[in-house]
């Protein structure tokens, strides 16, 4: 496996294993605090318009000329990612709290139990059914967009499509193992290091979609993501430094992330 | 309708845009730059990581303002 192939699949892997985690806590608390069989087949129809989306997608995506897929798509990863990276910093550098699944897991715990039982065709639990099934669908779509997008830029969908597999399946599996929230996964770290490769994946593909040419052609990736990386490590130092005295007196997360905390 | 309408905007300017619109405006601006740099026989590739070099610091400044 070549190291852009490599890259790949763990950006890939990371970026679908952060929205399988989010989907896993929603889908946990409709069926912990209301009803797991209205949730399952919320979760079921979600994976059904998820398959038409990906069905219409994938093959449209295939038909566009390479250089203005790599033109649109690297812009808009590139705003993703710099959009996960700006959060990302902000909470490492303490000016932003970090993500907190088990608070979230227990806010949409104690949501599902002040709603009410309603039943609508075969569903016992209407609300279970539609907090799974957006739950499922609004991350199966970024999961979606993040492997087809990726894989049509390198070539590869079924290296994308295997990675965002094994990522939904790793979490699924966890989280209905233990019946938790994944609190244990280091989510926030996840979330930074998934929006240092979108944005390195976003500047290479941008720059190329826009017939620009890197020094090293593909191998340029494997120096832009570590440059990426290095500069928000900076960012964090510089931004802890400016926090108020009463802050950097708390405790805050390291600058590069623990596995502790989760996003 | 309407307040279907609004918030699908709301939905897809939230997962485009998000919370800083300027990243998204200078994202495109240099995009702009590089394919017209690119036309020409100087080397484009250094745009967009300029770009990114000042907007997320810029974005974070005002972020950090803000909160």
């Amino acid at each position: 496996m070549s190291g852009t192939t490599a890259a790949l699949f763990i950006a890939v892997f990371l970026a679908c294993a952060v929205e399988a985690v989010e989907a896993v806590t929603i889908v946990l608390a409709a069926g912990t605090a209301r009803d797991w069989r209205s949730a399952g087949l919320g979760v079921g129809s979600a994976l059904v318009v998820l398959a038409a989306v990906i069905a219409a997608l994938g093959p449209a995506l295939t038909a566009i000329p390479i250089g203005a897929l790599r033109l649109v798509v690297g812009g808009l990863l590139l705003v993703f990612g710099l959009q996960w990276l700006r959060k990302a910093v902000l909470r490492y550098s303490g000016h932003k709290g970090l993500h907190d699944e088990e608070a979230i897991f227990q806010r949409e715990v104690a949501a599902a139990r002040a709603a009410h039982a309603e039943r609508r065709w075969a569903v016992n639990d209407w609300y279970s059914y539609t907090l799974s099934f957006k739950g499922v669908l609004l991350e199966g779509l970024e999961v979606a967009f993040i492997a087809i997008t990726f894989g049509s830029n390198q070539h590869d969908v079924p290296l994308a499509a295997l990675a965002a597999a094994c990522a939904v399946v790793v979490v699924s599996a966890v989280g209905f193992a233990v019946k938790a929230p994944l609190a244990r996964v280091p989510e926030n770290t996840l979330k930074f290091v998934v929006g240092v490769m979108l944005t390195g994946f976003g500047m290479f593909w941008g720059a190329e979609g826009a017939d620009a040419h890197w020094p090293g052609s593909d191998a340029a990736l494997l120096v832009i993501i570590p440059v990426v990386a290095l500069f928000a490590l900076g960012l964090v130092a510089v931004l802890r430094r400016s926090l108020p005295p009463r802050a950097t007196a708390a405790p805050v997360a390291p600058v590069v992330p623990t596995l502790q905390e989760q996003s | 309708m309407i307040s279907r309408l609004r918030a699908f905007g709301a939905f897809w300017y939230d997962f485009i845009i998000g919370d800083d619109w300027r990243v998204a405006a200078v994202v495109a601006v240099a995009l702009a730059a590089t394919f017209g740099v690119s036309k020409t026989s100087v080397p484009a590739w250094w745009i967009l990581p300029l770009a990114v070099a000042l907007v997320l610091p810029l974005s974070l400044w005002r972020a950090r303002r803000k909160g």
